[in-house]
Protein backbone atom coordinates (compact mmCIF):
# COMPACT_ATOMS: atom_id res chain seq x y z
CA UNK A 1 0.00 0.00 0.00
CA UNK A 2 2.90 2.34 -0.66
CA UNK A 3 3.79 4.05 -3.88
CA UNK A 4 6.86 1.80 -4.06
CA UNK A 5 4.96 -1.40 -3.33
CA UNK A 6 3.14 -2.86 -6.34
CA UNK A 7 -0.64 -3.04 -6.06
CA UNK A 8 -3.16 -4.87 -8.17
CA UNK A 9 -5.21 -2.81 -10.62
CA UNK A 10 -8.54 -3.72 -9.05
CA UNK A 11 -7.33 -2.69 -5.62
CA UNK A 12 -6.36 0.71 -7.03
CA UNK A 13 -9.76 1.12 -8.67
CA UNK A 14 -11.57 0.15 -5.48
CA UNK A 15 -9.49 2.57 -3.47
CA UNK A 16 -10.22 5.37 -5.92
CA UNK A 17 -13.94 4.61 -5.85
CA UNK A 18 -13.85 4.74 -2.06
CA UNK A 19 -12.18 8.16 -2.17
CA UNK A 20 -14.81 9.48 -4.57
CA UNK A 21 -17.69 8.17 -2.45
CA UNK A 22 -16.11 9.60 0.68
CA UNK A 23 -15.71 13.10 -0.70
CA UNK A 24 -19.25 12.98 -2.09
CA UNK A 25 -20.49 12.03 1.39
CA UNK A 26 -18.50 14.95 2.77
CA UNK A 27 -19.78 17.52 0.28
CA UNK A 28 -23.39 16.50 -0.22
CA UNK A 29 -25.08 17.90 2.92
CA UNK A 30 -23.42 21.27 2.47
CA UNK A 31 -24.16 21.38 -1.26
CA UNK A 32 -27.88 20.71 -0.86
CA UNK A 33 -28.12 23.25 1.94
CA UNK A 34 -26.52 25.89 -0.25
CA UNK A 35 -28.51 25.02 -3.37
CA UNK A 36 -31.93 25.01 -1.69
CA UNK A 37 -31.31 28.51 -0.34
CA UNK A 38 -32.14 29.61 -3.91
CA UNK A 39 -35.17 27.38 -4.54
CA UNK A 40 -38.37 29.31 -5.26
CA UNK A 41 -40.52 27.05 -3.02
CA UNK A 42 -41.65 27.29 0.61
CA UNK A 43 -39.76 24.13 1.64
CA UNK A 44 -36.13 23.16 1.10
CA UNK A 45 -36.93 20.08 -0.96
CA UNK A 46 -37.47 18.89 -4.52
CA UNK A 47 -38.96 19.60 -7.01
CA UNK A 48 -36.89 22.55 -8.12
CA UNK A 49 -39.17 25.56 -8.66
CA UNK A 50 -36.71 28.01 -10.12
CA UNK A 51 -34.05 30.39 -8.90
CA UNK A 52 -34.86 33.14 -6.39
CA UNK A 53 -33.10 35.47 -3.99
CA UNK A 54 -36.25 35.87 -1.87
CA UNK A 55 -34.83 33.91 1.06
CA UNK A 56 -32.17 36.57 1.42
CA UNK A 57 -33.85 39.81 0.38
CA UNK A 58 -37.68 39.49 0.45
CA UNK A 59 -39.13 42.15 2.75
CA UNK A 60 -42.18 40.22 3.90
CA UNK A 61 -44.69 41.96 1.60
CA UNK A 62 -45.52 38.78 -0.36
CA UNK A 63 -45.57 36.46 2.63
CA UNK A 64 -41.87 35.72 2.50
CA UNK A 65 -39.37 37.29 4.85
CA UNK A 66 -35.77 37.01 3.70
CA UNK A 67 -32.88 36.70 6.08
CA UNK A 68 -31.88 40.36 5.77
CA UNK A 69 -35.37 41.50 6.83
CA UNK A 70 -35.80 38.96 9.61
CA UNK A 71 -35.25 40.93 12.81
CA UNK A 72 -35.19 37.84 15.02
CA UNK A 73 -32.38 36.22 13.07
CA UNK A 74 -30.46 39.45 12.62
CA UNK A 75 -30.49 40.23 16.34
CA UNK A 76 -29.45 36.65 17.12
CA UNK A 77 -26.59 37.10 14.64
CA UNK A 78 -25.53 40.26 16.46
CA UNK A 79 -25.69 38.49 19.84
CA UNK A 80 -23.40 35.79 18.43
CA UNK A 81 -20.94 38.40 17.17
CA UNK A 82 -20.82 40.13 20.56
CA UNK A 83 -20.33 36.85 22.42
CA UNK A 84 -17.66 35.66 19.97
CA UNK A 85 -15.81 38.97 20.29
CA UNK A 86 -15.49 38.71 24.07
CA UNK A 87 -14.71 35.01 23.99
CA UNK A 88 -11.94 35.59 21.45
CA UNK A 89 -10.44 38.44 23.46
CA UNK A 90 -10.46 36.52 26.75
CA UNK A 91 -9.31 33.20 25.31
CA UNK A 92 -6.40 34.66 23.36
CA UNK A 93 -5.26 36.75 26.34
CA UNK A 94 -5.39 33.84 28.79
CA UNK A 95 -4.01 31.49 26.13
CA UNK A 96 -0.93 33.71 25.62
CA UNK A 97 -0.27 33.88 29.34
CA UNK A 98 -0.72 30.10 29.64
CA UNK A 99 1.62 29.43 26.72
CA UNK A 100 4.41 31.49 28.30
CA UNK A 101 3.71 29.94 31.68
CA UNK A 102 4.06 26.38 30.41
CA UNK A 103 6.77 26.89 27.78
CA UNK A 104 9.08 29.33 29.53
CA UNK A 105 8.82 29.01 33.28
CA UNK A 106 9.77 26.24 35.64
CA UNK A 107 7.73 25.70 38.76
CA UNK A 108 6.64 22.92 41.04
CA UNK A 109 3.68 20.84 39.88
CA UNK A 110 4.02 21.99 36.27
CA UNK A 111 3.20 18.56 34.81
CA UNK A 112 0.11 18.25 36.94
CA UNK A 113 -1.12 21.74 36.09
CA UNK A 114 -0.56 21.05 32.41
CA UNK A 115 -2.83 18.03 32.67
CA UNK A 116 -5.42 20.17 34.47
CA UNK A 117 -5.12 22.67 31.62
CA UNK A 118 -6.02 19.88 29.15
CA UNK A 119 -9.06 18.75 31.14
CA UNK A 120 -11.68 20.96 29.44
CA UNK A 121 -10.95 19.05 26.22
CA UNK A 122 -12.26 15.83 27.71
CA UNK A 123 -15.36 17.23 29.42
CA UNK A 124 -18.52 17.08 27.28
CA UNK A 125 -19.76 20.56 26.36
CA UNK A 126 -23.16 20.02 27.92
CA UNK A 127 -21.53 19.19 31.27
CA UNK A 128 -19.37 22.32 31.15
CA UNK A 129 -22.51 24.37 30.58
CA UNK A 130 -24.50 22.59 33.28
CA UNK A 131 -21.81 22.89 35.92
CA UNK A 132 -21.39 26.61 35.30
CA UNK A 133 -25.17 27.03 35.41
CA UNK A 134 -25.39 25.19 38.75
CA UNK A 135 -22.48 27.05 40.31
CA UNK A 136 -23.29 30.62 39.33
CA UNK A 137 -27.08 30.43 39.47
CA UNK A 138 -26.74 28.76 42.86
CA UNK A 139 -24.58 31.66 43.96
CA UNK A 140 -27.13 34.17 42.66
CA UNK A 141 -29.93 32.36 44.49
CA UNK A 142 -27.92 32.32 47.69
CA UNK A 143 -27.14 36.02 47.47
CA UNK A 144 -30.76 36.81 46.78
CA UNK A 145 -32.12 34.68 49.65
CA UNK A 146 -29.60 35.59 52.33
CA UNK A 147 -28.70 39.19 51.61
CA UNK A 148 -31.37 40.30 49.21
CA UNK A 149 -28.79 41.21 46.56
CA UNK A 150 -29.70 40.48 42.93
CA UNK A 151 -26.63 39.24 41.04
CA UNK A 152 -28.12 39.24 37.56
CA UNK A 153 -24.77 38.59 35.85
CA UNK A 154 -24.84 35.13 37.38
CA UNK A 155 -28.28 34.30 35.97
CA UNK A 156 -28.49 32.59 32.57
CA UNK A 157 -27.56 35.19 29.97
CA UNK A 158 -24.70 36.45 27.87
CA UNK A 159 -22.08 36.71 30.64
CA UNK A 160 -22.60 33.05 31.50
CA UNK A 161 -22.57 32.06 27.81
CA UNK A 162 -19.21 33.82 27.47
CA UNK A 163 -17.92 32.11 30.63
CA UNK A 164 -19.00 28.69 29.39
CA UNK A 165 -17.30 29.09 26.03
CA UNK A 166 -14.12 30.54 27.52
CA UNK A 167 -13.90 27.48 29.79
CA UNK A 168 -12.94 25.17 26.92
CA UNK A 169 -11.84 27.42 24.03
CA UNK A 170 -8.98 28.75 26.19
CA UNK A 171 -7.36 25.30 26.19
CA UNK A 172 -7.35 25.18 22.39
CA UNK A 173 -5.89 28.70 22.13
CA UNK A 174 -3.18 27.77 24.62
CA UNK A 175 -2.20 24.71 22.59
CA UNK A 176 -2.01 26.67 19.32
CA UNK A 177 0.10 29.49 20.77
CA UNK A 178 2.32 27.19 22.86
CA UNK A 179 3.12 25.08 19.78
CA UNK A 180 4.62 28.14 18.05
CA UNK A 181 6.38 29.45 21.13
CA UNK A 182 8.14 26.08 21.42
CA UNK A 183 9.78 26.66 18.01
CA UNK A 184 11.05 30.11 18.97
CA UNK A 185 14.81 30.55 19.05
CA UNK A 186 15.63 31.95 22.50
CA UNK A 187 18.91 33.41 21.14
CA UNK A 188 16.94 36.05 19.26
CA UNK A 189 15.57 37.32 22.54
CA UNK A 190 18.98 37.14 24.20
CA UNK A 191 20.46 39.14 21.33
CA UNK A 192 17.86 41.83 21.92
CA UNK A 193 18.73 41.88 25.61
CA UNK A 194 22.47 42.08 24.81
CA UNK A 195 21.79 45.01 22.52
CA UNK A 196 20.32 46.84 25.46
CA UNK A 197 16.60 46.12 25.27
CA UNK A 198 14.72 45.64 28.51
CA UNK A 199 12.88 42.29 28.83
CA UNK A 200 9.58 44.07 28.15
CA UNK A 201 10.89 45.73 24.99
CA UNK A 202 12.44 42.44 23.83
CA UNK A 203 9.11 40.72 24.38
CA UNK A 204 7.16 43.26 22.36
CA UNK A 205 9.65 43.69 19.52
CA UNK A 206 10.98 40.15 19.11
CA UNK A 207 8.82 37.46 20.69
CA UNK A 208 5.36 38.89 20.13
CA UNK A 209 5.85 39.46 16.37
CA UNK A 210 7.05 35.85 16.13
CA UNK A 211 3.91 34.65 17.91
CA UNK A 212 1.57 36.87 15.88
CA UNK A 213 0.56 34.30 13.22
CA UNK A 214 -0.39 31.79 15.90
CA UNK A 215 -2.23 34.46 17.88
CA UNK A 216 -4.26 35.42 14.81
CA UNK A 217 -4.88 31.76 14.04
CA UNK A 218 -6.01 31.13 17.60
CA UNK A 219 -8.25 34.21 17.45
CA UNK A 220 -9.91 33.04 14.23
CA UNK A 221 -10.40 29.58 15.68
CA UNK A 222 -11.81 30.97 18.93
CA UNK A 223 -14.21 33.22 17.03
CA UNK A 224 -15.47 30.35 14.86
CA UNK A 225 -15.81 27.92 17.75
CA UNK A 226 -17.70 30.46 19.80
CA UNK A 227 -19.95 31.33 16.89
CA UNK A 228 -20.78 27.70 16.23
CA UNK A 229 -21.02 26.43 19.75
CA UNK A 230 -24.33 24.96 20.73
CA UNK A 231 -23.91 22.39 23.50
CA UNK A 232 -22.50 24.70 26.14
CA UNK A 233 -24.43 27.75 25.01
CA UNK A 234 -27.88 26.18 25.08
CA UNK A 235 -27.57 25.52 28.82
CA UNK A 236 -26.54 29.07 29.69
CA UNK A 237 -28.53 31.28 27.38
CA UNK A 238 -31.16 33.66 28.71
CA UNK A 239 -33.54 35.86 26.76
CA UNK A 240 -30.92 36.99 24.20
CA UNK A 241 -30.25 33.86 22.20
CA UNK A 242 -27.17 33.49 19.99
CA UNK A 243 -27.68 32.43 16.39
CA UNK A 244 -27.15 28.68 16.80
CA UNK A 245 -29.78 28.46 19.54
CA UNK A 246 -32.19 30.70 17.61
CA UNK A 247 -31.71 28.53 14.51
CA UNK A 248 -32.28 25.38 16.53
CA UNK A 249 -35.57 26.76 17.87
CA UNK A 250 -36.67 27.68 14.33
CA UNK A 251 -35.65 24.29 13.06
CA UNK A 252 -37.84 22.54 15.60
CA UNK A 253 -40.82 24.51 14.30
CA UNK A 254 -40.10 23.34 10.75
CA UNK A 255 -37.57 24.17 8.10
CA UNK A 256 -37.86 26.93 5.53
CA UNK A 257 -35.34 28.04 2.92
CA UNK A 258 -34.58 31.05 5.16
CA UNK A 259 -32.66 28.59 7.34
CA UNK A 260 -30.74 27.49 4.24
CA UNK A 261 -29.92 31.11 3.54
CA UNK A 262 -28.59 31.56 7.08
CA UNK A 263 -26.62 28.32 6.79
CA UNK A 264 -25.08 29.46 3.50
CA UNK A 265 -24.17 32.80 5.04
CA UNK A 266 -22.51 31.01 7.97
CA UNK A 267 -20.57 28.73 5.63
CA UNK A 268 -19.32 31.60 3.51
CA UNK A 269 -18.49 33.70 6.56
CA UNK A 270 -16.52 30.99 8.32
CA UNK A 271 -14.78 29.94 5.11
CA UNK A 272 -13.64 33.55 4.58
CA UNK A 273 -12.39 33.77 8.15
CA UNK A 274 -10.59 30.43 7.85
CA UNK A 275 -8.94 31.42 4.55
CA UNK A 276 -7.89 34.74 6.06
CA UNK A 277 -6.38 33.07 9.11
CA UNK A 278 -4.64 30.42 7.03
CA UNK A 279 -3.29 33.05 4.66
CA UNK A 280 -1.79 34.98 7.55
CA UNK A 281 -0.50 31.80 9.17
CA UNK A 282 1.08 30.69 5.90
CA UNK A 283 2.84 34.02 5.48
CA UNK A 284 4.16 33.76 9.02
CA UNK A 285 5.56 30.32 8.36
CA UNK A 286 7.39 31.29 5.20
CA UNK A 287 9.08 34.27 6.79
CA UNK B 1 16.44 37.52 35.61
CA UNK B 2 16.69 38.31 39.28
CA UNK B 3 14.86 35.83 41.51
CA UNK B 4 12.30 38.39 42.71
CA UNK B 5 11.48 39.41 39.15
CA UNK B 6 11.15 35.73 38.26
CA UNK B 7 8.75 35.21 41.11
CA UNK B 8 6.73 38.24 40.13
CA UNK B 9 6.39 37.14 36.50
CA UNK B 10 5.46 33.62 37.64
CA UNK B 11 2.68 35.06 39.81
CA UNK B 12 1.48 37.38 37.04
CA UNK B 13 1.35 34.57 34.50
CA UNK B 14 -0.11 32.09 36.92
CA UNK B 15 -3.02 34.41 37.84
CA UNK B 16 -5.03 34.15 34.60
CA UNK B 17 -4.50 30.39 34.47
CA UNK B 18 -5.67 29.90 38.05
CA UNK B 19 -8.66 32.23 37.69
CA UNK B 20 -9.76 30.50 34.51
CA UNK B 21 -9.35 26.93 35.66
CA UNK B 22 -10.69 27.45 39.20
CA UNK B 23 -13.64 29.72 38.44
CA UNK B 24 -14.78 28.13 35.20
CA UNK B 25 -13.82 24.48 35.52
CA UNK B 26 -12.92 23.22 39.00
CA UNK B 27 -15.40 25.01 41.29
CA UNK B 28 -18.40 24.55 38.96
CA UNK B 29 -17.73 20.82 38.73
CA UNK B 30 -17.29 20.46 42.48
CA UNK B 31 -20.53 22.32 43.02
CA UNK B 32 -22.30 20.12 40.49
CA UNK B 33 -21.02 17.07 42.38
CA UNK B 34 -22.28 18.55 45.68
CA UNK B 35 -25.71 19.41 44.30
CA UNK B 36 -26.06 15.89 42.93
CA UNK B 37 -26.08 14.63 46.53
CA UNK B 38 -28.61 17.20 47.72
CA UNK B 39 -31.95 15.93 48.88
CA UNK B 40 -34.58 18.61 49.24
CA UNK B 41 -36.32 18.51 52.62
CA UNK B 42 -38.35 21.70 52.61
CA UNK B 43 -38.24 24.61 50.21
CA UNK B 44 -35.07 26.08 51.72
CA UNK B 45 -33.33 23.22 53.52
CA UNK B 46 -31.41 20.33 52.03
CA UNK B 47 -29.86 17.19 53.41
CA UNK B 48 -27.29 14.97 51.76
CA UNK B 49 -28.22 11.62 50.34
CA UNK B 50 -28.10 9.32 47.38
CA UNK B 51 -31.68 9.83 46.23
CA UNK B 52 -30.81 11.08 42.73
CA UNK B 53 -28.44 8.21 42.09
CA UNK B 54 -31.08 5.83 43.41
CA UNK B 55 -33.55 7.27 40.90
CA UNK B 56 -31.07 6.65 38.12
CA UNK B 57 -30.74 2.96 38.90
CA UNK B 58 -34.39 2.31 39.70
CA UNK B 59 -35.78 4.18 36.70
CA UNK B 60 -34.92 1.93 33.77
CA UNK B 61 -35.46 4.76 31.29
CA UNK B 62 -32.42 6.60 32.70
CA UNK B 63 -29.91 3.80 32.72
CA UNK B 64 -31.11 2.29 29.47
CA UNK B 65 -30.49 5.61 27.72
CA UNK B 66 -27.15 5.85 29.51
CA UNK B 67 -26.00 2.45 28.27
CA UNK B 68 -27.42 3.08 24.81
CA UNK B 69 -25.61 6.42 24.52
CA UNK B 70 -22.33 4.84 25.62
CA UNK B 71 -22.59 1.87 23.27
CA UNK B 72 -23.67 3.96 20.28
CA UNK B 73 -20.84 6.44 20.93
CA UNK B 74 -18.29 3.62 20.99
CA UNK B 75 -19.74 2.19 17.79
CA UNK B 76 -19.70 5.62 16.12
CA UNK B 77 -16.07 6.12 17.14
CA UNK B 78 -15.07 2.74 15.73
CA UNK B 79 -16.95 3.39 12.48
CA UNK B 80 -15.35 6.83 12.15
CA UNK B 81 -11.90 5.29 12.57
CA UNK B 82 -12.55 2.61 9.95
CA UNK B 83 -13.92 5.14 7.46
CA UNK B 84 -11.25 7.76 8.07
CA UNK B 85 -8.17 5.53 8.05
CA UNK B 86 -7.96 4.81 4.29
CA UNK B 87 -8.61 8.51 3.61
CA UNK B 88 -5.87 9.60 6.00
CA UNK B 89 -3.53 7.00 4.52
CA UNK B 90 -4.19 8.28 1.03
CA UNK B 91 -3.65 11.90 2.01
CA UNK B 92 -0.53 11.21 4.06
CA UNK B 93 1.19 8.59 1.90
CA UNK B 94 -0.23 8.22 -1.59
CA UNK B 95 -1.30 11.69 -2.75
CA UNK B 96 1.45 13.83 -4.23
CA UNK B 97 2.12 17.55 -4.35
CA UNK B 98 -0.91 19.75 -4.79
CA UNK B 99 -3.55 17.05 -4.55
CA UNK B 100 -2.37 16.29 -1.02
CA UNK B 101 -3.12 19.81 0.16
CA UNK B 102 -6.36 20.01 -1.76
CA UNK B 103 -7.71 16.72 -0.38
CA UNK B 104 -6.75 17.68 3.15
CA UNK B 105 -8.47 21.04 2.74
CA UNK B 106 -11.56 19.28 1.37
CA UNK B 107 -11.74 17.33 4.63
CA UNK B 108 -11.66 20.58 6.61
CA UNK B 109 -14.34 22.44 4.67
CA UNK B 110 -17.44 20.85 6.25
CA UNK B 111 -16.13 21.91 9.64
CA UNK B 112 -16.12 25.55 8.74
CA UNK B 113 -19.89 25.15 8.87
CA UNK B 114 -21.35 24.55 12.30
CA UNK B 115 -22.75 21.28 13.62
CA UNK B 116 -26.22 22.74 13.22
CA UNK B 117 -25.67 23.43 9.53
CA UNK B 118 -24.22 19.97 8.94
CA UNK B 119 -27.13 18.30 10.69
CA UNK B 120 -29.58 20.46 8.79
CA UNK B 121 -27.97 19.37 5.53
CA UNK B 122 -28.46 15.73 6.47
CA UNK B 123 -32.08 16.39 7.33
CA UNK B 124 -32.69 17.84 3.87
CA UNK B 125 -31.13 14.74 2.35
CA UNK B 126 -32.76 12.05 4.45
CA UNK B 127 -36.28 13.12 5.35
CA UNK B 128 -39.49 12.01 3.72
CA UNK B 129 -39.65 15.03 1.42
CA UNK B 130 -35.87 15.00 1.08
CA UNK B 131 -33.48 14.54 -1.77
CA UNK B 132 -32.73 10.82 -1.43
CA UNK B 133 -36.43 10.00 -1.19
CA UNK B 134 -37.14 12.06 -4.33
CA UNK B 135 -34.31 10.39 -6.23
CA UNK B 136 -35.47 6.89 -5.25
CA UNK B 137 -38.95 7.72 -6.49
CA UNK B 138 -37.65 9.29 -9.70
CA UNK B 139 -35.65 6.22 -10.67
CA UNK B 140 -38.53 3.93 -9.72
CA UNK B 141 -36.97 2.20 -6.71
CA UNK B 142 -39.71 3.45 -4.41
CA UNK B 143 -43.44 3.94 -4.96
CA UNK B 144 -43.93 6.67 -2.41
CA UNK B 145 -41.93 8.96 -0.13
CA UNK B 146 -39.37 7.09 1.98
CA UNK B 147 -38.58 8.28 5.49
CA UNK B 148 -34.91 7.75 6.24
CA UNK B 149 -34.67 10.18 9.12
CA UNK B 150 -35.63 9.57 12.76
CA UNK B 151 -33.91 6.25 13.36
CA UNK B 152 -30.63 5.08 14.85
CA UNK B 153 -28.94 4.61 11.49
CA UNK B 154 -29.62 8.24 10.58
CA UNK B 155 -28.22 9.38 13.94
CA UNK B 156 -25.04 7.37 13.37
CA UNK B 157 -24.62 8.75 9.84
CA UNK B 158 -24.80 12.27 11.27
CA UNK B 159 -22.52 11.52 14.22
CA UNK B 160 -19.86 9.87 12.05
CA UNK B 161 -20.00 12.86 9.73
CA UNK B 162 -19.48 15.21 12.66
CA UNK B 163 -16.53 13.23 13.95
CA UNK B 164 -14.62 12.67 10.70
CA UNK B 165 -12.41 15.75 10.78
CA UNK B 166 -11.27 15.03 14.33
CA UNK B 167 -10.22 11.56 13.21
CA UNK B 168 -8.67 12.46 9.85
CA UNK B 169 -6.41 15.25 11.12
CA UNK B 170 -4.55 13.34 13.89
CA UNK B 171 -4.26 10.28 11.64
CA UNK B 172 -2.77 12.29 8.77
CA UNK B 173 -0.37 13.95 11.20
CA UNK B 174 0.99 10.69 12.62
CA UNK B 175 1.03 8.81 9.29
CA UNK B 176 2.85 11.71 7.65
CA UNK B 177 5.77 11.25 9.99
CA UNK B 178 6.21 7.56 9.24
CA UNK B 179 9.33 6.28 7.54
CA UNK B 180 8.35 4.35 4.40
CA UNK B 181 11.37 2.11 4.70
CA UNK B 182 9.98 0.29 7.70
CA UNK B 183 6.86 -0.54 5.69
CA UNK B 184 8.94 -1.71 2.75
CA UNK B 185 11.02 -3.78 5.13
CA UNK B 186 7.81 -5.38 6.35
CA UNK B 187 6.92 -6.42 2.79
CA UNK B 188 10.50 -7.56 2.08
CA UNK B 189 10.37 -9.80 5.10
CA UNK B 190 7.36 -11.53 3.60
CA UNK B 191 4.48 -9.69 5.25
CA UNK B 192 1.22 -9.30 3.38
CA UNK B 193 -0.99 -6.18 3.47
CA UNK B 194 -2.78 -7.36 6.59
CA UNK B 195 0.30 -8.24 8.68
CA UNK B 196 2.07 -5.02 7.66
CA UNK B 197 -0.98 -3.03 8.66
CA UNK B 198 -1.32 -4.81 11.99
CA UNK B 199 2.35 -5.11 12.95
CA UNK B 200 3.86 -1.91 11.58
CA UNK B 201 1.41 0.77 10.50
CA UNK B 202 -1.12 0.56 13.32
CA UNK B 203 1.46 0.58 16.14
CA UNK B 204 3.09 3.58 14.51
CA UNK B 205 -0.20 5.42 14.10
CA UNK B 206 -1.39 4.59 17.61
CA UNK B 207 -0.97 8.07 19.13
CA UNK B 208 -3.05 9.51 16.30
CA UNK B 209 -5.62 6.71 16.53
CA UNK B 210 -6.01 7.21 20.28
CA UNK B 211 -6.25 11.00 20.14
CA UNK B 212 -8.74 10.81 17.27
CA UNK B 213 -10.81 8.21 19.08
CA UNK B 214 -10.85 10.18 22.33
CA UNK B 215 -11.99 13.40 20.68
CA UNK B 216 -14.61 11.70 18.50
CA UNK B 217 -15.91 9.67 21.42
CA UNK B 218 -16.15 12.75 23.64
CA UNK B 219 -17.90 14.78 20.97
CA UNK B 220 -20.32 11.98 20.20
CA UNK B 221 -21.16 11.16 23.79
CA UNK B 222 -21.71 14.83 24.56
CA UNK B 223 -23.51 15.73 21.36
CA UNK B 224 -27.00 17.04 21.64
CA UNK B 225 -28.10 18.50 18.32
CA UNK B 226 -27.60 15.53 16.02
CA UNK B 227 -29.37 12.86 18.11
CA UNK B 228 -32.29 15.20 18.85
CA UNK B 229 -32.81 16.44 15.31
CA UNK B 230 -32.07 13.19 13.47
CA UNK B 231 -33.22 10.63 16.00
CA UNK B 232 -36.75 9.40 16.44
CA UNK B 233 -38.87 9.15 19.55
CA UNK B 234 -37.10 5.97 20.67
CA UNK B 235 -33.57 7.13 20.07
CA UNK B 236 -33.10 9.28 23.16
CA UNK B 237 -29.62 10.54 24.02
CA UNK B 238 -28.35 11.01 27.54
CA UNK B 239 -27.52 14.70 27.11
CA UNK B 240 -31.17 15.22 26.21
CA UNK B 241 -32.21 13.87 29.60
CA UNK B 242 -29.79 16.18 31.36
CA UNK B 243 -31.21 19.10 29.42
CA UNK B 244 -34.77 18.04 30.29
CA UNK B 245 -34.00 17.85 34.00
CA UNK B 246 -32.39 21.27 34.05
CA UNK B 247 -34.38 23.37 31.66
CA UNK B 248 -37.80 21.71 31.40
CA UNK B 249 -38.34 20.17 34.84
CA UNK B 250 -36.10 22.49 36.81
CA UNK B 251 -34.92 19.48 38.82
CA UNK B 252 -31.30 20.54 39.19
CA UNK B 253 -30.42 17.88 41.75
CA UNK B 254 -31.41 15.08 39.37
CA UNK B 255 -29.81 16.87 36.40
CA UNK B 256 -26.55 17.31 38.31
CA UNK B 257 -26.50 13.61 39.20
CA UNK B 258 -27.03 12.65 35.55
CA UNK B 259 -24.30 15.11 34.57
CA UNK B 260 -21.88 13.55 37.05
CA UNK B 261 -22.71 10.09 35.72
CA UNK B 262 -22.03 11.18 32.13
CA UNK B 263 -18.72 12.70 33.20
CA UNK B 264 -17.79 9.50 35.05
CA UNK B 265 -18.69 7.40 32.01
CA UNK B 266 -16.61 9.51 29.64
CA UNK B 267 -13.65 9.69 32.04
CA UNK B 268 -13.66 5.94 32.66
CA UNK B 269 -13.80 5.10 28.95
CA UNK B 270 -11.10 7.62 28.03
CA UNK B 271 -8.91 6.36 30.88
CA UNK B 272 -9.45 2.74 29.90
CA UNK B 273 -8.65 3.56 26.27
CA UNK B 274 -5.39 5.21 27.30
CA UNK B 275 -4.47 2.30 29.59
CA UNK B 276 -5.21 -0.41 27.03
CA UNK B 277 -3.20 1.31 24.30
CA UNK B 278 -0.39 2.43 26.59
CA UNK B 279 -0.75 6.13 25.72
CA UNK B 280 -1.01 9.10 28.05
CA UNK B 281 -3.22 12.16 27.90
CA UNK B 282 -0.38 14.61 27.55
CA UNK B 283 1.10 12.76 24.61
CA UNK B 284 -2.12 12.41 22.65
CA UNK B 285 -3.79 15.74 23.43
CA UNK B 286 -1.00 18.22 24.17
Amino acid sequence: MLRSVPRSAWFDRLYLAYLVVFFLYLALPLLVTAVFAFNDAPFPSLPWQGFTLDWFFADGSDGRTGLFHDDGLLSALWVSVVVAFWVTLLCVAIGCANAILFERLEFRGKELLYLVMLLPLVIPGVILGVSILVFYSGMANQASQQWGIELDVFRPGLPLVIAGQVAFITTLCTLVIAARLRKFDRQLEEAALNLGATPVVAWFTVTLPWLMPSILGAAAMAFLMSFENFNTTVMLTGSDTPLTVALFNRLREGSTPVLNAVALLLMVGSALLAVLAMGRGGKGRSQ
Amino acid sequence: MRPSAGKLSLCLLMAPFVLWIVLLVVLPHLQMLRVSFHVRETWDTVAFGLEQYGNFFSESYYWRTFVRTGVMSLFTTFLTLVIAFPIAWYIARLARGRSKGVLFLACLIPFWASELVRTYGWMILLRESGLFSAILQAVGLADGPVEMLYNDAAVIVGLVYNGLLFMVVPLVTTLDGMDEHIVEAGYDLGGNHWTVLREIILPWAMPGVVSGCIVVFMLTLGSYLTPILMGGKDSAWFTEQIFTQFITRFNWEQGAALGVLLLVLSSVIVWAGLRVTGQNLRKVMG
